[in-house]
């Protein structure tokens, strides 16, 4: 605002203003509306799409919830919460929140740690590394129907790929589809197969911002490779590590090609072994009961616990990421620093021993990884959670 | 070029609906969809588009033959793989307000019910003219009770017994296909004759006698008048006391996991894929559709052939319509056109090219029809087999809007004891019973 009525007075003859200022003109009015508006013109599309795409449709489900609605019928009565009580009534609904959970960490677990190793593995100097890389992508490019279906013979019980190769080594052939913990873990693999390649891109492109120096110093303390990856490598993209967790962990909560393509019904099995929340929810729009209202009631539960995860989450990564140093720290730990950096300042002034000058006023140092650490065999990770 | 005046169809209606979104135009969308699909409004040139699923036999011949025929129209063929994938993407946009459907929508047998709840989102075809064209129970499918007439039949499903002569052979069984008709119990074979044939194959051969207790059974419960509604009401029977299914539930698992009959096989898995290449079962029930995708899975494979013969009197497994949705833009012409494709002179040709068995009487009696044989089978005489066994089959079966439900929990109970056999056959049924429960029809 000031800023434009500045060039107002240009013409700066001795005269004062003629008049009280003159009326304001288009292009004048125009300019501040540029600057009032604008800014959220240029992010309203972003507000515009989710407000179509995100909000509309969430709050639309929630009407939706409370309404008998059949798939073909349309919409029905006004019935309460008797949706959400019908499905939390169905053993079907807690068993397939259970295998969502089941095969969720099946596949996090061993996804990440997988992921992390290839990624080391690609941060080393590699002949042809964008070859190598490119093909760590590749299975994320296949199409998931594809990849479900080509999984799906590999673990068909009486003649798939993977018995024939067990019975070859002489062990017993797995019970891909009758039993529950293998039916998990053979999607699981389905689910890895896709996600690790992905995963372990961003974990190098994490990689490839730690600074060198770290390395060399960590050399020059003779840390072997091993000691590296643990005490430089981990501890600085663990930021990226728990990105990877939460999409991880939202993608889980979502898994549906993978159980949908596993058998010929799609429906989890003769006992619902491994259907999971979503394909429950699909089965209840568009299986037999083609009951929407109860569908909804399914997604926004769903969504219940999807916020649920998301919270046990964030709070996880505060806690992880303060330690860390990096990210903007809390105003009271910031004011908590300034109050030691101050008393021992104090402590300095009043003449205490020299002996142990250094230590207290560290902390208060908000300046990023130092790459020049202070003492050889210290070992102190800059970042590194003291 | 098609695709080219489509998107600018499409981007002109986009526009159109924008441009009279703000005078509250609703009439806006359906005139430019006519657009989309027409190509004009003066209803000259039309474009009419036909849904169907797996093979409908259905050929670019026959439609050019149409469109010459009819000038100014335009037929499109729009294939989904599955019948299960054809059926979502039929309800889903019924759902929608028939946004997005195709001017003819082809529908299976067994999920005609569950449409026919709602009659007025489809076309009345009755047609005096076409009365007669069709098997009595064929068109009976397709009547609501109120008499409007849903879609017009293109095929059935007359089952007989498909089985591998080398594996009979082996096993010290004969293998003529008159014979093997005989030993299975010929003219009135009766379920137990069949399992018995199985028993006495089973004890010579490595091989199992069918695929699995599930398709087995669907064979067996598609020949209940009405298998878990009752035909009058259309109201659901409780299935603790429905003794008439659970008798089959209880005969088809004792043949099959106790006799050691069933090769434990879910139909359309991989390993039933599979099995047709490495000798896994010996027989299977088989619909006349059936035939296409045996010949898929068993390339290389020359043992097969077709008996003339089903246990417990004919049965009829599948079957389809052609409906004409009522929120269509051109419905007239398309019901011109469904009375058209399901003439018996296409479905003959459907039937030389799909392997899908005529329901109109008078292509079933026609000379191709008759002299049809399938060398993939051995050169079996399949279109003599299947009227014969067209024949046999005395009605169709009752199935009401709930048939599918209800049918699903006795499938999987029997698949928990067939084919992951993590329960026995009582535990099984009691956990169909629960399913049936909490489906909350009762």
């Amino acid at each position: 605002m000031t800023a434009l009525k500045t060039p107002a007075p240009a013409p700066t003859r001795g005269r004062p203003d003629p008049q009280p200022p003159r009326r304001v003109g288009f292009s004048q009015r125009l300019g501040r509306w540029d600057v009032k508006f604008s800014p959220y013109l240029y992010i309203s599309p972003f507000f515009i799409l989710f407000a179509l795409v995100g909000a509309f449709p969430l709050v639309y489900t929630a009407y939706v919830s409370v309404h008998e609605w059949n798939l073909l019928g349309g919409q029905g009565e006004f019935v309460g919460l008797q949706n959400f009580t019908d499905v939390l009534g169905q053993a079907v609904f807690w068993k397939s929140v259970a295998n969502t959970f089941s095969i969720f960490i099946l596949s996090a677990g061993p996804q990440l740690a997988l992921a992390i190793t290839i990624a080391a593995l690609l941060d080393q100097n590699l002949r042809a590394a964008t070859f190598w890389r490119m093909g760590v992508l590749v299975p994320y490019v296949v199409a998931p129907v594809a990849v479900s279906m080509i999984f799906g013979r590999m673990f068909a019980d009486q003649y798939g790929l993977v018995n024939a190769v067990l019975g070859g080594i002489g062990l017993d052939a797995v019970g891909w589809h009758s039993d529950r913990f293998a039916s998990h873990v053979a999607i699981a693999t389905i689910v890895n197969f896709r996600w690790t390649g992905y995963n372990a891109l961003i974990l190098l492109a994490a990689m490839q911002a730690v600074p060198r120096e770290l390395y060399e110093a960590a050399v020059i303390d003779g840390a072997g490779r091993l000691r590296q990856f643990f005490s430089v490598t981990v501890p600085q993209i663990r930021a990226t590590m728990v990105f990877v967790v939460i999409t991880a962990t939202i993608g889980g909560m979502q898994i549906f090609d993978e159980v949908r393509m596993y058998d010929a019904q799609g429906l989890g099995g003769p006992s619902r072994n491994w259907m999971t929340t979503v394909l429950y929810l699909y089965d209840v729009a568009w299986g037999n009961q083609k009951n929407f209202g109860r569908a909804a009631a399914v997604a926004w539960l769903l969504f219940l616990l999807i916020v649920c995860i998301g919270l046990i989450n964030f709070f996880l990564t505060t806690r992880i990421a303060t330690s860390d140093g990096e990210r903007p720290a809390s105003r009271r730990r910031t004011k908590e620093l300034i109050a030691r950096a101050q008393a021992a300042s104090q402590a300095r002034a009043a003449g205490a021993d020299a002996a142990h000058r250094a230590e207290p006023a560290e902390p208060a140092d908000p300046s990023p990884p130092d790459p020049g650490p202070d003492r050889p065999g210290s070992q102190t990770t800059p970042g590194g959670d003291r | 070029m098609r695709t080219r005046t489509r998107i600018l169809a499409a981007s002109t209606s986009i526009a159109a609906m924008t441009a009279l979104a703000a005078c509250g135009g609703g009439d806006s969308g359906s005139e430019s969809e006519d657009t989309g699909s027409a190509g004009s409004d003066d209803g000259e040139a039309v474009t009419l588009t036909v849904a169907t699923f797996n093979q409908f036999g259905y050929t670019e011949e026959m439609l050019d033959q149409y469109e010459s025929e009819h000038p100014g129209v335009t037929v499109e063929l729009v294939t989904a793989d599955t019948s299960e994938a054809a059926r979502t993407n039929l309800t889903t946009k019924i759902a929608a307000g028939g946004e997005g459907l195709s001017d003819i929508e082809a529908i299976e047998v067994d999920w005609l019910p569950e449409l026919m709840q709602y009659p007025e989102l489809f076309v009345d075809l009755t047609d005096p003219e076409l009365e007669d064209r069709w098997l009595d129970w064929k068109v009976a499918q397709a009547t609501t009770i109120d008499g409007q007439l849903i879609g017009y039949g293109t095929d059935i499903g007359p089952e007989a017994i498909c089985y591998r002569q080398d594996l009979f052979a082996d096993a010290g069984l004969p293998t003529d296909p008159a014979e093997v008709a005989e030993l299975l119990g010929g003219e009135g074979a009766s379920w137990e004759d069949y399992f018995a044939a199985g028993r006495e194959f089973v004890a010579a051969s490595d091989a199992a006698w069918f695929d699995g207790a599930q398709p087995t059974y669907q064979g067996m419960v598609n020949q209940l008048e009405a298998a878990y509604e009752d035909a009058g009401t259309g109201e659901p029977v409780d299935l603790a006391s429905n003794s008439a299914v659970q008798d089959l539930y209880q005969q088809v698992l004792a043949a099959s996991v106790d006799d050691g009959l069933s090769a434990g096989l879910e139909q359309w898995t991989a390993d039933w894929d599979a099995a047709f290449q490495n000798d896994g079962f010996a027989t299977m029930l088989c619909p006349a559709w059936m035939t296409g995708p045996i010949e898929e899975r068993a390339g290389g494979i020359d043992g097969w052939n077709v008996a003339d013969v089903f246990p417990g009197g004919g049965g009829n497994w599948g079957g389809s319509f052609l409906t004409v949705p009522a929120s269509g833009a051109n419905t007239e012409a398309a019901t011109e056109l469904a009375a058209w494709l399901t003439a018996p002179e296409q479905q003959t040709v459907a039937f030389e090219n799909a392997g899908t068995f005529p329901s109109q009487i008078e292509a079933q009696s026609s000379e191709a029809v008759q002299a049809f044989t399938n060398p993939f089978f051995n050169d079996a005489p399949v279109g003599e087999v299947f009227t014969s066994r067209a024949e046999a089959i005395e009605g169709a079966p009752f199935k009401g809007a709930n048939y599918f439900a209800i049918h699903q929990a006795v499938q999987d109970a029997i698949l928990r004891v067939d084919v992951t056999q993590e329960q026995d056959a009582e535990t099984s049924w009691d956990g169909a019973l629960e399913s049936f429960n909490s489906l909350g029809l009762m």
